[in-house]
């Protein structure tokens, strides 16, 4: 099937027709090491994360940018405005850092979640907390990025909407929303064509990083975020104990890694005629053709 | 051990509070996203897609960004000084743009002018909508503007603008222009739509440094003027000169980020650079041109944050000012030879930014106040008695 034409259309059953327009934007963010620097191991074999620049995760930028384009055209966010956009993270304390920078780009406030018990947490312990603390926030819709790029699992929207019991419309390349009807819609660009689906709110969307471009945070949008709220809440706070995250609750571990092996040196082929059939068979040997 | 960053030696950045980090990174990131890939194409064509830049500038709210109200960010001086150092990193002829603008054409209108003036014309400023220009240099009269030929008559109401400027950076370009000129009462600002009849810009062209820069020559012929284009607030020289003393202050902090990009160059590439059969970051010789520049860039970083934080609480003074200019563009300058020893035969080509910073570097020691001026102010402060005049 051609690029570019809508191949499936899933639809949920609506829950009825909502009487307001206010939309309630929960973006997920998460502090990573920056995605650019090399990355080592520590002995406990997980991310040594002291030594490299801790950044907002790239990819959750366009989250923050997408619900900022959505507020803008139907009404605004913040002070005088119709929606709100709350950001959310768990993390150390320092994670404030990152999430400064979304509230720099626009967005309203954020939560902070952060425990000494949550450290190690794998992506089943982040939704279990993430999930619990979505209910309580009276989210419209979550959005995130498709994954962080420090662990790059990419299920976490999905366990999201699994434990919040809410649809989910996953890898976004575009989203509308129309709130007064009650309906989300998204475009996913898949090898086969255009998916385009809907769901009724409140839902779980994650984009991917073709649906906009994020903006710079504005030297007003830098000086506003410091009077912005951040709200730190311990895991009491949001209902979940500790036995049930950190590494010790976690059902994935690592068990071993090993560092990536030192580039070889490449081979030079010599074209004396028959430099085609040298280089088809060099790409036969890796199977790439 | 692993090596500590020649940039960061003094951990200066702990000087710095969160709002200015952010800032300063924010412009980092901008100059490396739409700067770095394309301005050595700028460079070498002589020209720059200034109106297109203006605008991504204006987003953020870089231009007249120091300044408060009409649209302006409203930051400290210091971030200023931190957003120049960014831009200059990238080319000082991007620095010279955001100078011009928001240090001497939006600062005149936003200190002297009138509240219509203001109105009309800062908002745009700020956006990156309207570009501005600064006339005060003339072909005969650069570090003696009081000398000055361009004049304003009196006819009727209106004022009738006569001379030329020279060396007006973004004057081809501008859509208005801050003129000085002779008036019966001593030198008066006028503001100038540069549509207006009579007022003709022509472009420098042939120019070794600030390429990507563009750089005009103003003419007035019978420039006709209503009554309320002059500035209200001010006569005489201490007009532009406040402006200057904007802009030298952008430009104390500017030249330390070019010669950090120079120093950043060169030392990765004496890291890299393989000569008998060690990087020739491992020889001597070379170990104490980086040591030296390492030093003179924390050094003249160090000035400048002193300037920033005294010109916060507003305690700064221009002979500090001609101070903080004359060392950090000495130093630049001799940061970019010293690099270009290093990058060799590479060091001359535009595919590394070092003789473009120098190059560059040679217009600003000389524009917003010449070295030799700025070494006789702090002489005239120092002994009392001015000796270049």
């Amino acid at each position: 099937m051609a690029d570019g034409q809508v191949i499936g259309n899933i639809r949920h059953i609506y829950v009825g027709v909502r009487q307001e327009s206010l939309v309630k934007f929960l973006v997920c963010v998460k502090q990573v090491p920056d995605s650019w620097a090399e990355k080592k191991l520590g002995a406990d074999a997980r991310l040594d994360r002291a030594g490299v620049d801790a950044v907002l995760n790239d990819l959750d930028e366009y989250a923050i940018e997408e619900a900022l384009r959505i507020c803008e055209n139907s009404g605004g966010n913040g002070e005088g405005g119709e929606h709100s956009i709350t950001l959310l993270s768990m993390g150390p304390d320092r994670a404030t850092e990152a999430i400064r920078k979304g509230l720099s780009m626009g967005a309203d406030n954020a939560i902070l979640i952060s425990d000494e018990a949550l450290s190690g947490s794998d992506a089943l312990a982040t939704s279990l907390v993430l999930a619990k603390a979505i209910e309580a926030s009276g989210a419209h819709i979550v959005l995130c990025g498709t994954e962080s790029t420090d662990a790059r699992m990419s299920v976490v929207p999905a366990m999201l909407a699994e434990r919040l019991g809410w649809p989910q419309l996953t890898f976004a390349g575009e989203l509308k929303i129309d709130a007064a009807a009650n309906k989300v819609t998204i475009k996913r660009m898949t090898d086969e064509g255009i998916e385009e689906m809907e769901a009724s709110l409140p839902c779980v969307v994650s984009v991917i990083e073709k649906i906009n471009e994020p903006r710079y945070p504005s030297f007003k949008g830098i000086m506003a975020a410091k009077k912005k709220t951040i709200e730190t809440r311990s895991l009491a706070d949001v209902g979940v104990s500790g036995d049930q995250v950190g590494s010790a609750s976690s059902w994935s571990a690592v068990v071993d890694s090993a560092l990536r092996p030192p580039r070889s040196a490449g081979i030079k082929v010599v074209d004396e005629g028959n430099g085609g059939n040298e280089l088809v068979s060099f790409l036969a040997d890796k199977k790439i053709v | 051990m692993d090596p500590k960053s020649a940039l960061d030696l003094l951990s200066i950045d702990h000087l710095l509070s969160d709002e200015e980090r952010d800032i300063r990174d924010t412009v980092r990131k901008v100059v490396d996203d739409k700067v770095r890939p394309y301005v050595a194409d700028w460079y070498e064509k002589g020209d720059l897609p200034a109106r297109e830049l203006a605008r991504e500038f204006g987003k953020l709210g870089l231009l007249g960004m120091h300044l408060e109200g009409y649209g302006c960010a409203g930051t400290s001086a210091t971030a200023y000084g931190l957003a120049c150092m960014e831009l200059e990193a990238g080319d000082s002829g991007l620095r010279s743009l955001v100078s011009v603008q928001g240090s001497l054409a939006m600062f005149a209108i936003w200190k002297f002018g009138s509240e219509e003036q203001k109105q009309q014309w800062l908002p745009g400023m700020a956006s990156g909508e309207f570009i501005g220009c600064f006339g005060l240099t003339e072909a005969d009269y650069g570090s003696n503007p009081s000398g000055m030929i361009t004049h304003a008559k009196r006819d009727g109401k209106d004022w009738v603008l006569n001379g030329s400027k020279m060396w007006i950076t973004n004057g081809p370009i501008a859509d208005v222009a801050v003129v000085w000129a002779q008036t019966e009462d001593g030198i008066r600002g006028f503001v100038v739509p540069t549509k207006t009849k009579g007022f003709q810009a022509n472009i420098i062209h042939k120019k070794l440094s600030l390429r990507a820069s563009i750089t005009g020559e103003l003419v007035f012929t019978d420039l006709r003027l209503p009554e309320d284009a002059v500035l209200p607030g001010v006569v005489g020289l201490k007009g532009p000169m406040s402006s200057l003393n904007e802009a030298r202050f952008g430009i104390l902090y500017g030249t330390v980020g070019a010669a950090r990009d120079c120093l950043e160059v060169a030392t990765d590439y004496a890291l890299s650079r393989i000569q008998f059969d060690r990087p020739i970051a491992a020889f001597q010789l070379t170990q104490e041109k980086l040591a030296n520049m390492a030093l003179e860039v924390q050094k003249g970083f160090l000035l400048a944050m002193h300037l920033g934080r005294l010109k916060d609480e507003e305690k700064l003074h221009p002979d500090q000012i001609s101070l903080g200019k004359l060392n950090n563009v000495r130093m630049a300058l001799e940061v970019a030879r010293m690099s270009r020893t290093i990058l060799a035969a590479n060091g001359v080509t535009l595919e590394y930014p070092i003789m473009r910073h120098a190059n560059n570097l040679e217009s600003v020691l000389t524009y917003e106040g010449t070295s030799e001026i700025h070494l006789l102010t702090i002489g005239r402060a120092l002994t009392g008695i001015q000796a270049f005049k």
